[in-house]
């Protein structure tokens, strides 16, 4: 095979790598494709408070389940003094407070954070148990209650077709308050809600149902107790409904934290006990979210790359990222212009450093270090010094040089100026040897020529490495690094004329 | 009429440029198929090494029985004062230059003495002094590519052929010859003048002088990238230009292939009064400037070469002599 179609191959091979794992990372791990996507996160808490009798004290608290339509990016637990342990069991998914003796009012804190995606809430079929237990109406007193019960089911059973039109009608009728019937229950069972009601007449007509508890999410909202709403078996599937409309389905923002079983809190050694929670949201960057949520299932792809190094090293890394954006430029200009610059790549490390102290303060900087350097390095030669020596004394002139203009600009006031230990200082000092040698021996126009290209060259790579879609997409996609080496090599095979040369040999063209 | 003014705007728009295609019309090489089909692909990296160190070149040359200016000197390490001195104190004349120099870069050429004093072509005086110190630069690796240390030649000054006085002005003219598979493709002398300081590089004002392939006569000649007939300094018409024993100049240049085995190379010749054509240096990459001293493109030569079959590239040198002198004829 030529060099040539190997190239090619190489190069589409190279991209359709990097642009298959950026699709992968955007489609399955939810990396935003564009910078300043922003998702919201819900900081939930649940807060357990109770009265310690001054015994041993144990607080057992149902945490949720991890659900469809939400995704658990991360869990605390403060509890100070406390032991701690979460209980996973078939139905229960519980963390437990225990501690030897405690007295007084006493607070612990489970928080999480949720995010919302797109999909049903429950998953089905869920093997709950479909057990109905009648309640135990045979009381004489009971009568009345009894009767009403029957005849609202009988109502309801006349005005439906299956459970799920038959448990709408049961809701509506007991949220009706001119409805004989339901006030007579509600005036029997008095301290219960309407969930618990709901619950006994599904049970008198022998219809499996539970209760779910979960909140509302909405932001800024403090103390708030736990919802109910109301599962049913169909006979096939579980139907929720929430209470007071009737409505099947879950509502919207409705975060389910616990499905049936059990109580919500249950404490042992303290008095009245509650649970309260409070929900804020945050607008996160997406990226932060897809991070969290992928690093919970360990993807390879996000847990051998660069998110797995500290902070401090990712942002150094993002900056090393961008270099191969600046070789592309230098290339491009090389191979399509012909742009002359001192020193093939010393304008990308110029770029660098003009990222770093903004572009107007890094030029002027540069430009005073490099004719200052100059002048130094003229009188240098006089001193007919060993090359080494010479260049390893320019270096020394540069730091001084540096620490001068840092020390005098901070004075002055100009702190950006301060910036300027970020030029790779040998790098600068070989420029201005190479400048001074260029000097000697073409003449002043030739180090304006080179010195002009290479700062033209750099300021386009800057321009190009501080665009935030390119920074956003070398740090969070580095896989499209493959495709921009698969463009460097096709670049490199490129035969037609430069722009310069457009001009250099159009006295050729009779 | 409206499509006759639109063409003229078009023009206007793209000032001194010329359309890729036209280029392409013309026959014109550009650096990045140079690089590209010619240099990657007939220039094996492992024999760059002849080529890039001028002392290489020399071995190599003497072993192939090409001639070349004579060697007085080399030092391998840092010399001390005193070998230098020891070397350079008996000659009135001579050439110092970095072995892997690029460009030109690092040549001081001294023409003669005076008192305790050093000329140089242009007539400056040079100490002792600046003599050892340039050593010590060359030696550091200041002119070489990379900034790696490199060895320092001296070698003896060319006793020009007188023929070229008229045509070069402080400097020395050098003959460029570009090579291509073993069969010479054109030819050009460079001449200093004195906007270019003495130096031969056209882009500082040097004379490019198209030489004929067939005759070894001038052809066409530039100076800043404008055709001109007379040299700007002496006045010299360059149509009575002819380069004497031409046919060993590029029998010469053709020998080089088999020297250095580069399919695309160019050789610098100089006229030596005496010896004849001397080798002074080959290079690898060969710059683009010959085809607008010429005022004719490589590529539509450099193609012809590749279409030949095979029976061509078992030529002797003076077989491929022959066939470029013929089918590279100026006007044809």
């Amino acid at each position: 095979m030529s060099p040539r179609a190997q190239v090619y191959i190489l190069a589409a091979l190279l991209a359709l790598m990097g642009v298959g794992l950026t699709i992968y990372k955007n489609r399955e791990l939810g990396f935003p494709l564009l910078p300043g996507e922003y998702r919201t996160v819900w900081t939930i808490e649940a807060k357990v408070r109770f009265n310690a009798d001054g015994g041993p004290v144990k607080a057992a608290l149902t945490l949720p389940r991890e659900q469809r339509n939400m995704e658990i990016l991360g869990e605390t637990f403060s509890s100070s003094g406390y032991g701690f342990n979460i209980i996973r069991d078939d139905d229960e998914y519980r963390a437990v407070w225990s501690r030897r003796s405690a007295s007084g009012s006493q607070s612990l804190f489970y928080q999480l954070d949720v995010h919302q995606t797109p999909g049903a809430p429950l998953e089905q079929p869920l093997d709950l148990s479909t057990e109905v237990q009648k309640p135990f109406l045979e009381a004489r007193e009971q009568e009345a209650v009894r009767l009403a019960i029957y005849s609202l089911v009988d109502y309801a059973h006349q005005r439906s077709s299956d459970t799920k039109t038959f448990t709408t009608q049961l809701l509506t009728a007991l949220g009706d308050t001119g409805n004989q019937d339901r006030n007579l229950i509600f005036g029997y069972y008095k301290d219960r809600s309407l969930v618990d009601v709901a619950l006994l007449v599904l049970a008198a007509a022998d219809i499996p149902a539970h209760r779910i508890r979960g909140l509302y999410l909405e932001d800024d909202r403090r103390r708030l107790a736990p919802e109910d709403l109301l599962e049913v078996y169909d006979g096939k599937r579980w139907v929720v409904f929430e209470p007071t409309t009737g409505s099947p389905g879950v509502p919207k923002n409705f975060f389910i934290w616990q499905r049936g079983g059990k109580s919500l809190l249950d404490v042992e050694g303290g008095r009245n006990s509650q649970v309260t929670f409070s929900v804020i949201s945050n607008d996160v960057p997406a990226r932060d979210v897809s991070m969290l949520s992928t690093s919970k299932e360990k993807e390879a792809l996000v847990d051998f790359s660069i998110y797995s190094l500290p902070i401090e090293q990712q942002s150094i890394f993002k900056l090393i990222l961008l270099v191969p954006v600046g070789a592309l430029v230098v290339v491009l200009l090389r191979v399509f212009v012909g742009l002359r610059t001192s020193g093939t790549f010393m304008p990308v490390l110029l770029a660098i450093a003009f990222i770093e102290t903004r572009l107007l303060t890094g030029l002027s900087i540069f430009i005073l270090i490099l004719i200052l350097g100059l002048w130094v390095r003229f009188y240098l030669s006089r001193l007919n010094l060993l090359l080494v020596a010479r260049i390893a004394a320019v270096v020394v002139t540069v730091v001084i040089l540096m620490g001068a203009i840092s020390v005098v600009s901070y004075k002055l006031g100009i702190e950006q100026a301060l910036t300027v230990t970020f030029f790779p200082m040998i790098i600068l000092a070989w420029t201005i040897e190479r400048m001074s040698i260029v000097w000697e021996e073409d003449g002043p126009y030739e180090v304006v020529v080179q010195a002009g290209g290479s700062l033209l060259v750099a300021v386009i790579a800057w321009w190009v490495m501080t665009n935030r879609y390119i920074e956003h997409w070398t740090f969070n996609f580095p896989e499209l690094l493959l495709v921009l080496l698969g463009f460097i090599l096709i670049v490199g095979n490129y035969t037609g004329f430069r722009l310069g040369e457009l001009m250099r040999f159009r006295q050729l063209v009779k | 009429m409206n499509g006759f003014s639109l063409h003229k705007l078009a023009a206007k728009l793209r000032g001194g440029l010329v359309s890729p295609l036209t280029l392409r019309r013309f026959g014109v090489l550009g650096m990045n198929a140079r690089n590209v089909n010619y240099i990657a692909r007939y220039n094996d990296r492992d024999k760059y090494p002849i080529v890039d160190d001028k002392l290489n070149t020399k071995r190599a040359a003497k072993r192939a029985g090409i001639p070349v200016p004579e060697l007085i000197a080399a030092f391998e390490t840092q010399p001390s004062r005193r070998r230098v001195m020891e070397v350079i104190e008996p000659l009135w004349q001579f050439v110092i230059k970095p072995a892997r120099g690029s460009g030109g870069k690092g040549i001081l050429v001294i023409v003669g003495r005076e008192g305790d004093h050093y000329l140089k072509p242009s007539g400056a005086h040079v100490t002792a002094m600046d003599i050892l110190r340039h050593v010590s630069n060359i030696h550091s690796g200041l002119y070489s590519l990379g900034g790696k240390p490199d060895r320092v030649m001296i070698e003896a000054l060319v006793d020009f052929d007188p023929v070229f006085d008229k045509y070069s002005f402080e400097g020395v003219p050098d003959i460029r010859v570009i090579v291509f598979r073993g069969f010479p493709v054109m030819a050009m002398l460079r001449c200093s003048t004195h906007s270019s300081d003495g130096k031969a590089n056209l882009h500082q004002g040097a004379v490019g002088v198209g030489v004929d392939l067939a005759s070894g006569k001038s052809c066409h000649a530039v100076q800043s990238g404008l055709r001109i007939d007379r040299h700007p300094d002496t006045e010299m018409p360059f149509d009575k230009l002819e380069v004497p024993g031409w046919r060993d100049l590029v029998r010469l240049a053709a020998s080089c292939y088999e020297m250095t085995g580069l399919g695309y190379l160019g050789c610098d010749i100089v006229l030596d009064r005496k010896r004849g054509p001397l080798l002074l240096e080959a290079n690898a990459r060969p710059g683009l400037a010959i085809q607008i001293a010429n005022g004719v493109g490589l590529a539509t030569r450099l193609r012809h070469i590749e279409s030949l079959d095979i029976s061509h590239f078992e030529k002797n040198v003076e077989e491929r002599v022959s066939y470029s002198m013929e089918e590279f004829a100026a006007g044809s």
